[in-house]
């Protein structure tokens, strides 16, 4: 087969198989923390990693990945430098690299050494840029994975491209062989691409209405539908790849060499000054930025919108079919996201997410649906894909059925997170006032009915316990709000008024006296975690015998060993649930225990994130393993909450929800008799 | 030479001309667009690259429709069809022609064999404006039979 040859880089040569060019070294980034290993003598085995014997491909697992985005889109990469998932142009787009759901037909995009290599990675602190060190028996390098950002004022002044996954790839010491594997399948994998290459301008692919740019400072043979190289690198050599995606203009190429190495260096700083705005000092500050550098990825920046996931499908269980598409705003997770962000003290991501929120809901107010797309359009009809699954979870699906759903908490998650705004930073005006003020009566009118609730079940409805501690908090924050001044014109009686009836409906109809427990749904008999959250949001005194009592029997009946929850039972049982863990801290941290205790359990649990402090939606309770879509904003955000309010009561402050809601037991108590 | 007809037609069809090559690539047809092209000429910023390029796009448009409106008084008449043959000769050149000589004129286009640069970063067309999709060359073609079937049809001849 002819070879096909890409262009060379002014700067950047290495040695590859087929041809030898000159020699050249660049100006080499170096991570913070200084270059690990350098000088030191190559010896595999020495840290905790598995030496991987990379003659075939090595199968990754949820906690093998890393994300690596530009609050657009996001991309995983697995330790092992495999890119195996990316969707462009933004995150519910379909897939040009799907190989963590299907190996053989998703397509992929790796770097790696051939033969056994050792493999560490860590983001560069305080940044969502990713190396990844691989270690063999005759050198050294470091493969640098990105997508740049940079500031507004910079894209002012310079062409940037749409859409760009850089890879820079160093030997850092003696030599190595290099694979790259350049395979992409448009349309999650349904559809072949046909890849051209441009000589100067690189690898070309027209999908869709979009073309992928593929430029490369070595040249790659293209077989078919893919670009492979195998490439010999010496100590100071500089390999760099970029993939580029436009389909609103003609491309802006990237140029590599120096400008590639700019950009990194602009990207790693745009990140750390971001986090340098994180306002929160305690003990966890590591995990909380990691959290923090997480949500922001999932932050579609156009817009304002908050993503619950960046993928789709990654299974709850193996081999189940409990595998659903999350890469869409879910209003409640948003809101959440929202004020973890708030608490660290980030006023931008809330204000274009309430403008955001506002804008999206346009033409259902007062009704809220539960998950929209990221400029605020309906979600997709659910939709199965023919692909193998994670590990054969079948099936893959993209859309969400969830999308006609009632889940009435998601009025008082959206209402918590403006009270905590107005709280801390701004008032509203005239139009967000009577929004909020709209979605306050139709919880008024609504809070009875049956819904779907937080676990959005595809059973059908229920009074779910959750949903009405929901209700009762956006009524109580409206009815504080007013109070405050921040609200004009809400029907204080009659938000009182139902706030009462909510009350009395859950002291009652959600506590059985024969469990000695408030339970999921009124008049049940079985518990979840949310009821953990009574006391968060100032409905219940954590120390009051009844949340004890209730404490105790949900650790009885959902413990999933060591510190993990369920968050609720279910035959077979699905993994962990990693946010009901963090409840659990904040509970405890409350006064449902003591701060050491809450303390503990942090620490335990902190120990399900992977090795860069990236946790999924679900853990593994047998194996630690990481189920479920990933990263998952969720469990990040109980993260961050839980820090939050253990540096709160190391402080003696009061709780956030205590500042935004009225002072609750006494006073709708009153309002009930 | 009728100056009130030239202003107002040469205007309309300039604008639907930028609305047709707008459509096709929001369509997906092409990833052609004239004013984040021409708008690049001035500035690197994005937004504003695609006003000013509109802008500009407009004064060339209503410029290049003094050259039909000559035409037609030479020839001693207008009409669609004879607007749609320019509008296809015009459409020819701007593929054949323009699109070739693009890289060497636009201060921030990559040059079609030396690739793109740290100031040379815009993807340029190819042949028949070919690199931004198969389509390319019928939009364009689209656009401008259609901006001088307007001039020919509706332009009124200075007696």
């Amino acid at each position: 087969m002819a070879m096909e040859l890409l262009n060379f880089s002014s700067i950047g040569f290495c040695h590859f198989a087929a041809i030898e060019k000159p020699h050249k070294r660049i100006a080499r980034y170096h991570n913070s923390a200084g270059n690990p290993g350098r000088h030191q003598p190559i010896r595999l085995g020495q840290s905790n990693y598995p030496i991987v014997l990379s003659s075939s491909r090595p199968i990754a697992e949820i906690q093998d990945y890393a994300a690596v985005g530009d609050c657009r889109s996001a991309a995983l990469v697995s330790r092992y430098g495999s890119v195996d998932w990316l969707c462009w142009p933004r995150f519910d787009s379909p897939s040009i690299f799907a190989a963590i759901l299907d190996k053989d037909k998703g397509g992929y995009w790796s770097i790696s050494p051939a033969g056994p290599t050792q493999f560490e990675r860590a983001y560069i602190r305080g940044s969502n840029v990713l190396e990844t060190h691989f270690i063999c028996a005759t050198g050294r390098a470091t493969l640098t994975d990105l997508m740049p950002v940079a500031s507004e004022e910079f894209k002012r002044r310079h062409m940037l491209p749409d859409h760009e996954l850089l890879r820079q790839i160093v030997c850092t010491e003696g030599e190595i062989k290099l694979e790259v594997a350049f395979c992409p399948r448009s349309y999650y994998g349904a559809r072949h691409v046909k890849i051209e290459n441009l000589g100067a301008h690189g690898l070309r692919l027209e999908v869709g209405r979009g073309a992928y740019f593929l430029r490369s400072s070595v040249p790659l043979k293209i077989h078919g539908n893919e670009a492979r190289a195998e490439i010999s690198m010496r100590s100071g050599d500089v390999l760099q790849f970029s993939l580029s995606y436009s389909e609103e203009s003609p491309a802006v190429l990237p140029a590599l060499g120096e400008n590639a190495t700019a950009s990194i260096e602009r990207s790693v700083k745009w990140w750390q000054e971001w986090v340098a705005r994180a306002k929160y000092q305690g003990p966890y500050r590591d995990a909380v930025v990691r959290s923090a550098l997480a949500l922001k990825l999932m932050a579609y920046a156009p817009s304002g919108a908050i993503t619950a996931a960046v993928t789709t499908s990654l299974p709850e269980r193996i081999g189940s079919s409990l595998n659903w598409d999350y890469r869409y705003c879910w209003l409640r997770d948003a809101s959440l996201t929202v004020r973890a962000l708030l608490g660290l003290g980030y006023i931008e991501e809330t204000e274009s997410f309430m403008t955001w929120m506002l804008h999206a809901t346009r033409l259902t107010q007062p009704r809220l649906h539960v998950l929209y797309n990221v400029f605020g359009g309906m979600a997709p009809r659910e939709k199965e894909l023919d692909l193998a699954g994670y590990f054969d979870s079948r099936p893959v699906r993209i859309g969400n059925g969830a999308r006609h759903q009632l889940q009435l908490d998601v009025y008082g998650e959206v209402i918590e997170a403006a009270a905590q705004y107005a709280q801390r930073h701004r008032h509203f005006d005239r139009t967000t006032q009577k929004v909020l003020i709209g979605f306050g009566k139709y919880v008024a009118q609504h809070w009875n009915l049956a819904d779907e609730g937080i676990w959005e079940p595809r059973s059908g409805g229920a009074h779910h316990t959750h949903s009405r501690l929901l209700c009762w908090t956006a009524l109580d924050r409206l009815l504080a709000l007013s109070d405050k001044g921040f609200l004009d014109g809400v029907p204080g009686q009659q938000f009182e008024q139902e706030r009462g009836r909510i009350r009395q409906q859950i002291e009652h109809r959600a506590w059985n006296e024969e469990l000695k427990s408030y339970v999921s749904v009124l008049d049940g008999d079985g518990v979840d975690a949310t009821l953990l959250r009574l006391p968060w949001y100032g409905f219940e005194e954590a120390q009051s015998p009844r949340m004890k009592s209730t404490y105790r029997r949900i650790r009885q009946e959902l413990s999933a060993g060591d510190s993990l929850l369920f968050r609720y039972r279910s035959q077979p049982p699905e993994g962990a649930f990693g946010i009901c863990g963090f409840w659990a801290v904040e509970y405890l941290a409350l006064g449902g225990g003591t701060l050491k205790e809450a303390h503990d359990l942090f620490d335990q649990l902190l120990k399900y994130g992977n090795d860069l402090g990236l946790f999924a939606e679900e853990t593994d309770p047998g194996t630690g393993d990481a189920l479920g879509n990933f990263p998952q904003a969720f469990t990040h955000i109980g993260l961050i909450s839980a820090a939050l309010t253990l540096e709160e009561k190391e402080r003696g402050e009061s709780h956030p929800a205590a500042q935004t809601g009225e002072n609750v037991t006494s006073g709708s108590r009153e309002v009930i008799q | 030479m009728n100056w009130a007809s030239w202003l107002l037609w040469g205007f309309l069809a300039t604008i639907v001309l930028t609305t047709i090559s707008a459509g096709a690539q929001g369509l997906g047809l092409t990833r052609i667009n004239f004013p984040y092209m021409l708008g690049t000429i001035f500035t690197p910023d994005r937004d504003r690259a695609k006003l000013y390029g509109f802008l500009v796009h407009l004064a060339a448009g209503w410029i290049f429709s003094v050259i039909y409106v000559f035409i037609f008084q030479a020839l001693g008449a207008g009409g669609w069809w004879r607007g749609a043959l320019i509008g296809v000769c015009h459409g020819i050149v701007v593929l054949v022609v323009v699109m070739s000589l693009l890289p060497g004129l636009h201060p921030r286009m990559a040059s079609e064999q030396q690739g793109p640069t740290a100031r040379n970063l815009l993807e340029p067309p190819g042949f028949l404006a070919l690199h931004y999709g198969v389509q390319t060359p019928l939009a364009i073609m689209i656009a401008h039979t259609v901006f001088g079937m307007i001039l020919g049809a509706y332009y009124h001849l200075a007696r």
